[in-house]
Parts: structure tokens; C-alpha cells; sequence
């Protein structure tokens, strides 16, 4: 395969023509004919009891064709969560009613209360101010502490306290890891707190509803990273549709990040007022909308200790965390904080004995889920900040603290002691490339340099590992999760040659559509602009769970791999027949046929034509026809792993910290396309960045969200980040899926965060002040307090 | 309702408004020109960027009924005669500078404009006139990568013009 467009290769996206030329379709840009519009009344209080709720008014009003209010929903279901946790003494987790609109109280404020729909959006914003409510306030619950204190106001009237789960894991090794820390020569601890973030995807959620009564059909376009999961929620347990009737439909979407994973009330909204008002009703959030609507993420108080002997060896590690759940659950979150965090607590380390309790707490704010990295930053930060601190009590290098507990080349496949099996990785060997691309030999010089200019110059290390791909479907089951997590593809190969790829992965910036052409390109020797990827509709692609923890590439094109294999066994039978030659003494490559040890041979296209019009086929034991289909379920989570690097400067003065220089050493196993590789490192990092120095999701103790705007929430800018170095050089191929491939997504977000507030440390700790800890974001106030406290 | 009539894309149109009735929204609804975005409602994101009489504005912060008569440029006027992609939307394919998309029309009108300015910018004042553009997906480093490859492109042409 020539390596300018087949795996490996940088292969320019093919679908940025019609992003850069302004054709592409967002669901946004979707107009269908008669739509009309709805506009949501939102709660402007966290917390209370709806007294008063008249839309006669409303419902009046020019261009009005109905209000909607929570008894319009009364037959239908809530909506569903996708993930029940069992507590530490073997009880399901708390698990509220969420209905579509709100009934009878409001939890959060932006819990949608009554919807507007009319027949433009000016004229359903103009009606809904005169909707006459009036909001019995009830004391709000924000913070978690006080949220399980037991004279706490209750989010959910009907639940025994805000306690949604209390979880251990592994609970039975819970006394010998109390042992292990109480017995050890040293314990590291900090507290830390993970901030609550806003994804902040660049397209806000859309959604339109369409139904056809002419055959009972319904058609949602959506912003999702999974539209048959949408179907399945929203299909089974909101609406009652059956799934034959139900098209959903993900178009080009703007960016997820996680935030466009779960099913909304919006969705089950549009679905179902379109076959109500007989038009099709079409959503747009605002940005404002957005912030007090979309999935918010992190928001984790943890206490880890770590244990150590006097040479810095891991010997025992305790995490105990309290995670917000917001006030409802949202689709996947009770997963979050449990078994995408708990599992990787071990890190890239050989620790003999972990222990981890999480208490999910209920409050009056946006529900929390998954957001790029989701839990996995969350074990990241907390590991890699304490073994910081460790080495700075200890006096050892903290590069060095790390390599004396990674695990072992010879160690994999490494058994944790949380419950994953990691099957390959090489720590020591990113951390060699980390540390001769950053120059840390000569960070001294530059330290002495900006020294001179008044500055402190920080290094800071971390290494992360993440377990992506999400899973085998057994394992997530055994754990709770309400669903298969597998990948479908369906291959069709067309009567002259062209192809048809159809997956069950959602490609929302990650280039889906040129990488997994890369791949079947590869393997079938066919030009890549000869293969298509369809994706996205569940009226065209098989059942699929679509992309989310880095999954598409090690699992969906996994699936891509498995069906095109069945393409190329199935080929071979036909070209034999055309070549009077047994099956078996068939080779394919380059897209030629040949019989081996013969100059016999027949093209791609010759065998296509023959399975579409059979009239020389091999009839009574094959089939016309030249379409696969696999459903590919992986043997194990991908560990992707690597060690990130970052130089601030910090102004003393003033607090303000300057990102300097960013490195990242990734091991992704096997690359389809390198340069879609490091743009998503680059993306993930700046998120990454943003959580520690800028951003954060701040409520007042009322319930107000205070940055609920993108004027008071600080997302990373182009000055706020300088280029960065990455490298994808090291390769130990994951062992279990055809690819060899890890995935890359969420790795920048879940290695930058420790890396930076690690450098920012050391910055202050070298220029003589001692600071064990600040919490993130580093804004210029909370450095500049840490340097005066410090004083 | 008053009318408005201007010159997008160098082809004249006219519609009706209502006084609140944004660029935007005029070129989105009315026109039915999708490519530029809204991705905020206070004037942060840049998704909106169009020029107006050759500046970039941001287009979710103007009046229709105010542009009586001016030139609009947007996303859809940046290709080549030829249909194939301008010098500053090549250059964005060619260095990754796009993942989702959204806010490209944004970022490729305000590289427009920061590059009619400033031919040969450095990577601080890329970075320095980005501020009014947010980018999710790329940490922005494609993206400068992008404008410098397409000013480096568009000096050549000039070379080979003179
Ligand atoms: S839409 Fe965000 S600045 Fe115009
Ligand atoms: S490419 Fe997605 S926001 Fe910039």
C-alpha cells in the first residue's frame, strides 16, 4: 500500500472541503419544512417548589401553537440513567425520577419548566415571558459536605438523604491498605479538589423533531455522539417508541467532548411536541442555555494518602472522594467517579495495595458526567500530585520517584490491584523521550535566565495511564452499566468496486471519515477515495454505541477490520471460482487476485461485478452479494500511557503564570494517521490547561452558577498557550484488537492537568516558597495568595 | 417589516427584517448562507466572523438594518473561482488546522483579515489577534500553524505576481 494514503500515513481529512467551505451540516443549519420552534422556561433558582404555573396568557400570544408543561408528560417515562452503581453493602445506588419538564419542584437552575412552541423562536421567547410562575424558594444545597450532613435540605423528597451511593473498591482489601499506611515508615496526604468544568463544545446542542403520520415515523436530529443510544433511551424508556419507528439522526456535530454522550430532556421534548402539533419543532440552545443545560464535568474533594518507605517506594495508596452528581443523574454519571476512576488508581505503578471510597452526593446544580478523560483525570490528578509531594518530603527527583515504581516492562501483562489487567506499555521509555525532548538537562540555565528576569521557572512531570476503548461488554455489565459496549461496522462493496463503510461510531472532529478509509484502503489495496464512511444515522448504520473514551479507532474500526476481513474471505471464494482454483491457493494484495505460483489473476473490480451479477459464481455454496457486517466486542480495555512535561513562568509579583513550553511523550500503539494523532493531543492538552489554569464552573452558595457565561467562564485562548511538542514514537502495539491501537483522545486532558500544576510548584518551591498545594484553577489570585501566605 | 438590501459574496440580496434581526441571523435564516455560526450570545466565540466592507466583524453583534448597501463577505466567498479551496482554507486542511469545524468559518474570515493587515504575522501576534476566536478542539496550535503556512503561500503568490 503506497504509505501516502493508507494506514500510517498523514492523510489530509476529506472532510474539511465542506467544513472550510462552509457546507456542513450541523443540526442547526437544518431547516425542514413547516418547522416551528421551541423555547424552554428555565428555573432561575436552584432549589424550589412550583406554586404557581398558568401559561392561559402565554398560550395566547401571537404565533403560539401550544405550551407544554409536566403534565403533557405525565404518560411518559423520565429520563433513564444507562449506569447503576452497587454500594459498598451490596444496595443499588439512589436513583431519582428526572422528568422532561419539571414537576412540581425545580432542582437546578435551568431545570425546564414549561416549553413554548411556536412558529418562530422570537415569537416562543416573546410568549414565554408570559408564562405566570411563581417559585416557593427552598434552601439550596451546593456544597457537598453540607449536602450529606443529616439535617440537609433534600434535593429529591422522595430519596432518604443526598446520598446517592457510598462505594469501596476493592472493599475486601479496604483493612489490609489501612494496615499498609498505618505500619508505613512515611505517608504522603493531600487534599485536592478536581473543579467543575462547562465542556463548552463550540456547537451548542440543537435538536429537531419530525413525525410522519402518514406511516407512524418520528425523526430526531440531534447533536450526539451516539444516536442509537439516543434511540434506545429515548425510544424504550421516555416515550415508548418502538425502535422501527424511531430515526435518529447525529449530522455534522460541533465538538463533544463527552457533553453530547447523553440523552436530554430536549431531545425526548422536540420528538415528542413534533407529533403533538403535528409540524416539525426544532431546539437551539443558547450558549447561556447551553451552561446551565449541557453535562457539566469533574467536581471531585478527594483525600489521598500515600504511602512510602524511605526509599520512595509505593507501598499503599487510599483515595477517599466525594463526587457531585448534580441534581439529577445524567446517563452515564454514577460510572464516572466508580469504575472509570477507581480502576485507574494504580496509574502507570507497581502499588501493591489500593484502596478507593467514593460517596456521589445529590445538589442543587447541573447534572455532572463524563466530560474528555471523565474519571480518568480525576485519578490522575490525585496520583500524580501526591507523588510530587512525596518527593519533595523525601528528597528524591520526582522523575525519579516515578521510575523507581513504574511497572516493569517485564511486568505486562501487569495484573492491578484495581481490577484491570494491563496488557502492554513501556513507562520508562516515554519517560527517556520525555526527557530528552524537553531538555531537562538544560532547564537549569533556563531557570537561571528567568531568574534574571524576575521571573520563577517551574518544570513539572507526570505520567498518566487511561483505560480507553471502553469494553468488553461482559465486564461493563458485571460493573452496571445498562448496556452492550461493543462497535458495529457493515462493509458494502458495490458492483464496480467502490465501497460503503458503515459504522456505528460517531465522528463529532475526530476525522472519522479519512482514518477509517486509511484503514480499509490498507487492507482491501484499493485507492482510499474509492472508500466511503457513512456514519451517524440509525435509518443507515447498524446498531452502534457510537464514540466516546477514545473507543472509535481501538473498538469501531476494530469492527471496520473484523467485516472487511469477511469481505476479502468471501472475495477469495469468488475469485477462485473465476479462476477455476481452489479458495485456498488464492492471494490478495494490492487489490489483484492471484493464483499463487501461477500469472492467473483477476482485479478487484472482476470479482465485485461477478458477486452483483452471479452468472459465472459459485452458486450452491455462496451467496451473490458483497456486503459483511461485524459486531466487534474487545477482549479488554486499551491502556494508553505517557509522560507530559511543562515549563511555567510565574511572575511573582502579580501570581500570573505563563505556560513556556509543553511536551508530551504518548505511547498510542499502532497510528492510522499521525497527524489526526497530535492534533487531538494538541486539543486535549489545551483542555487540559484550561481546567488548571482558567476554567472553572463556580455556584455561589445559592445555587447560581457565577460563570455561566463565556464573558465569566475562562476558556483557553490562542495567547493563552504557546505550540507544543508531541511525539507518538514509542509503540508497544495493544496486544488484543487487529490494529494494535490504544487511542488518543482524551490523553492530553488527562496528563496536562498534574503536569502544569506540578511545574507551577515547583516554580514556588525552587524560589523559596513553600507551597505543598494549590487548587485549581492557578488563576493569578490564588498563586498570588499561595506566594503571600508563603511570605 | 423594512427591507435591507446588500451585497454578500458579491451577490446583491435583500429581505425583510425586524429591527432586532441580526447579521446573523440574516444570513442564517434568511439567506440561508449556514456556514457562519453562533457559538455564544455575548460576543466572545468568533464562530460569527464576516467581513463587512473588508473588516471582520462578528455578525452576531450588528443589526441587518443597519448594513443598508454594504459588502458582505463570508465563508461561502472564500473559495477560489474555480470552486477549489482559497490559499487560507488550504492551508487549514493542509496543517490540521480544523476538527469539528465550527469554528472554522471564523477563524479562517478573522486569518483573512489579520493576514491583509499583516502579511508575514509572528506567532504572538497570530496568537495576540486570535483573542476574539475560541477554539475547542485543535489548542490552537494547528491553527497558527495554518496562518503561517498560508501567509508564507500567499507571499509566494505575490513573488510569483510581481
Ligand atoms: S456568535 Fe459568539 S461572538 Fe458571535
Ligand atoms: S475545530 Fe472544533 S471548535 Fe475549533
Amino acid at each position: 500500500m503506497p504509505k501516502d494514503f493508507g494506514i500510517g500515513a498523514p492523510v489530509k481529512r476529506r472532510e474539511d472541503v465542506r467544513f472550510l467551505t462552509g457546507k456542513g451540516r450541523y443540526t442547526d443549519d437544518l431547516n425542514r419544512p413547516g418547522q416551528a420552534y421551541v423555547h424552554f422556561l428555565r428555573s432561575d433558582v436552584a432549589h424550589g417548589r412550583i406554586a404557581k404555573l398558568d401559561t392561559a396568557a402565554a398560550a395566547a400570544m401571537p404565533g403560539v401553537l401550544r405550551v407544554f408543561t409536566a403534565a403533557d408528560f405525565a404518560a411518559v417515562g423520565g429520563i433513564p440513567c444507562g449506569w447503576q452503581v452497587t454500594d459498598r453493602f451490596g444496595q443499588p445506588m439512589q436513583e431519582p425520577k428526572h422528568p422532561v419538564l419539571a414537576d412540581g419542584k425545580v432542582r437546578h437552575v435551568g431545570d425546564p419548566i414549561a416549553a413554548v412552541v411556536a412558529e418562530t423562536l422570537a415569537q416562543a421567547r416573546d410568549a414565554a415571558e408570559a408564562i405566570e410562575l411563581d417559585i416557593e424558594d427552598l434552601p439550596a444545597v451546593v456544597d457537598m459536605r453540607a449536602a450529606l450532613a443529616p439535617d440537609a435540605p433534600k434535593v429529591h423528597d422522595e430519596l432518604a438523604s443526598n446520598l446517592c451511593f457510598d462505594w469501596g473498591f476493592i472493599e475486601d482489601n479496604a483493612a489490609a491498605v489501612d494496615a499498609a499506611i498505618k505500619a508505613a515508615p512515611h505517608v504522603t496526604t493531600l487534599e485536592l479538589v478536581n473543579n467543575r468544568l462547562v465542556p463548552n463544545a463550540m456547537e451548542p446542542r440543537a435538536a429537531v423533531g419530525e413525525y410522519d403520520a402518514a406511516d407512524d415515523q418520528h425523526t430526531l436530529w440531534t447533536t450526539s455522539q451516539n444516536p442509537h443510544v439516543i434511540r434506545l433511551l429515548m425510544g424504550a424508556f421516555v416515550l415508548g417508541i418502538p425502535e422501527q419507528r424511531l430515526r435518529v439522526v447525529a449530522p455534522d456535530v460541533g465538538g463533544g467532548f463527552g457533553s453530547k454522550i447523553y440523552h436530554y430532556a430536549e431531545e425526548a421534548f422536540v420528538t415528542f411536541a413534533a407529533k403533538v402539533v403535528g409540524r416539525p419543532v426544532k431546539w437551539t440552545a443558547s450558549r447561556s442555555e447551553a451552561f446551565i443545560s449541557d453535562a457539566h464535568g469533574r467536581d471531585h474533594i478527594t483525600k489521598i494518602e500515600l504511602a512510602t518507605d524511605e526509599n520512595g517506594k509505593f507501598l499503599a495508596l487510599r483515595t477517599d472522594t466525594l463526587a457531585n452528581m448534580g441534581a439529577y443523574l445524567s446517563t452515564f454519571a454514577p460510572c464516572i467517579p466508580t469504575y472509570l476512576h477507581g480502576t485507574l488508581m494504580a496509574g502507570n505503578y507497581a502499588t501493591p495495595l489500593i484502596y478507593v471510597h467514593v460517596r456521589a452526593v445529590f445538589t442543587n446544580t447541573v447534572p455532572v458526567d463524563a466530560y474528555r478523560g471523565a474519571g480518568r483525570p480525576e485519578a490522575t490528578f490525585q496520583i500524580e500530585r501526591v507523588i510530587d509531594k512525596a518527593a519533595r518530603e523525601l528528597g528524591i527527583d520526582p522523575i525519579e520517584i516515578r521510575r523507581r515504581n513504574f511497572v516493569r516492562p517485564d511486568q505486562f501483562p501487569y495484573q492491578t490491584p484495581v481490577a484491570v489487567l494491563y496488557d502492554t506499555g513501556n513507562y520508562q521509555a516515554t519517560m527517556d523521550k520525555l526527557e530528552a525532548l524537553s531538555d531537562r538537562a538544560g532547564f537549569p540555565a533556563r531557570r537561571e535566565a528567568s531568574a534574571a528576569r524576575g521571573k520563577l521557572r517551574g518544570f513539572g512531570v507526570a505520567a498518566y495511564i487511561e483505560a480507553c476503548g471502553i469494553a468488553p461488554s461482559s465486564l461493563v455489565g458485571s460493573l452496571g452499566a445498562r448496556a452492550g459496549l461493543y462497535e458495529s461496522a457493515t462493509v458494502r462493496v458495490n458492483p464496480t468496486g467502490g465501497v460503503s463503510v458503515f459504522t456505528g461510531s460517531h465522528s463529532h472532529g475526530q476525522g472519522h471519515e479519512t482514518s477509517f478509509a486509511q484503514v480499509v484502503s490498507d487492507l482491501l489495496g484499493i485507492d482510499a477515495a474509492q472508500v466511503d464512511i457513512v456514519h451517524g444515522d440509525t435509518a443507515r448504520v447498524p446498531f452502534g454505541m457510537g464514540t466516546y473514551g477514545s473507543r472509535s479507532l481501538a473498538v469501531g474500526g476494530s469492527a471496520i477490520v473484523r467485516a472487511t476481513e469477511k469481505i476479502i474471505a468471501k472475495a477469495k471464494k469468488i475469485a477462485a471460482h473465476l479462476m477455476e482454483a481452489s479458495d485456498q491457493d488464492v492471494v490478495f494484495k494490492d487489490g489483484r487476485f492471484t493464483v499463487a505460483g501461477t500469472d492467473k489473476s483477476v482485479a478487484w473490480t472482476d470479482v465485485t461485478l461477478a458477486a452483483y451479477v452471479p452468472h459465472k459464481y459459485p452458486i450452491e455454496e455462496l451467496e451473490p452479494g458483497l456486503e459483511e457486517t461485524s459486531f466487534y466486542d474487545p477482549a479488554n480495555f486499551t491502556y494508553p500511557a505517557g509522560a507530559y512535561a511543562c515549563e511555567v513562568e510565574v511572575d511573582p509579583e502579580t501570581g500570573e503564570v505563563e505556560v513556556v513550553a509543553f511536551t508530551a511523550a504518548d505511547d498510542f500503539g499502532n497510528i492510522v494517521n499521525p497527524m489526526i494523532v497530535e492534533g487531538q493531543v494538541h486539543g486535549g492538552i489545551a483542555q487540559g490547561i484550561g481546567q488548571a489554569m482558567l476554567e472553572v464552573a463556580a455556584y455561589d452558595e445559592t445555587g447560581q452558577l457565577r460563570s455561566g457565561s463565556l464573558m465569566d467562564y475562562a476558556m483557553p485562548r490562542a495567547d493563552d498557550l504557546p505550540s507544543f511538542t508531541v511525539d507518538h514514537s514509542c509503540v508497544t502495539p495493544c496486544t488484543h484488537n487487529p490494529l494494535g491501537v490504544k487511542g488518543c483522545g482524551e490523553a492530553g486532558a488527562i496528563g496536562s492537568p498534574p503536569t502544569f500544576v506540578n511545574a507551577v510548584l515547583d516554580a514556588l518551591n525552587a524560589g523559596g516558597f513553600g507551597v505543598d498545594h494549590i487548587d485549581m484553577p492557578l488563576s493569578p489570585a490564588r498563586v498570588w495568595a499561595a506566594l503571600a501566605a508563603a511570605r | 417589516m423594512p427591507r435591507v438590501s446588500m451585497t454578500v459574496n458579491g451577490r446583491p440580496v435583500s429581505g425583510e427584517v425586524e429591527g432586532r434581526t441580526l447579521l446573523v441571523e440574516f444570513l442564517r435564516e434568511t439567506l440561508r448562507l449556514t456556514g457562519t455560526h453562533v457559538g455564544c450570545d455575548t460576543g466572545q466565540c468568533g464562530a460569527c466572523v464576516v467581513h463587512v466592507d473588508g473588516a471582520s466583524v462578528k455578525s452576531c453583534n450588528v443589526f441587518a438594518l443597519d448594513l443598508e448597501g454594504v459588502e458582505v463577505r463570508t465563508i461561502e466567498g472564500m473559495a477560489n473561482p474555480d470552486g477549489s479551496l482559497g490559499p487560507i482554507q488550504a492551508a487549514f486542511q493542509q496543517n490540521h488546522g480544523l476538527q469539528c469545524g465550527f469554528c472554522t468559518p471564523g477563524m479562517v474570515m478573522t486569518a483573512a483579515a489579520l493576514l491583509a493587515e499583516n502579511p508575514s504575522p509572528s506567532e504572538a501576534e497570530i496568537r495576540a489577534y486570535l483573542e476574539g476566536n475560541i477554539c475547542r478542539c485543535t489548542g490552537y496550535h494547528n491553527i497558527v500553524k495554518s496562518i503561517q503556512a498560508a501567509a508564507a503561500e500567499l507571499a509566494a503568490g505575490r513573488v510569483a505576481a510581481e
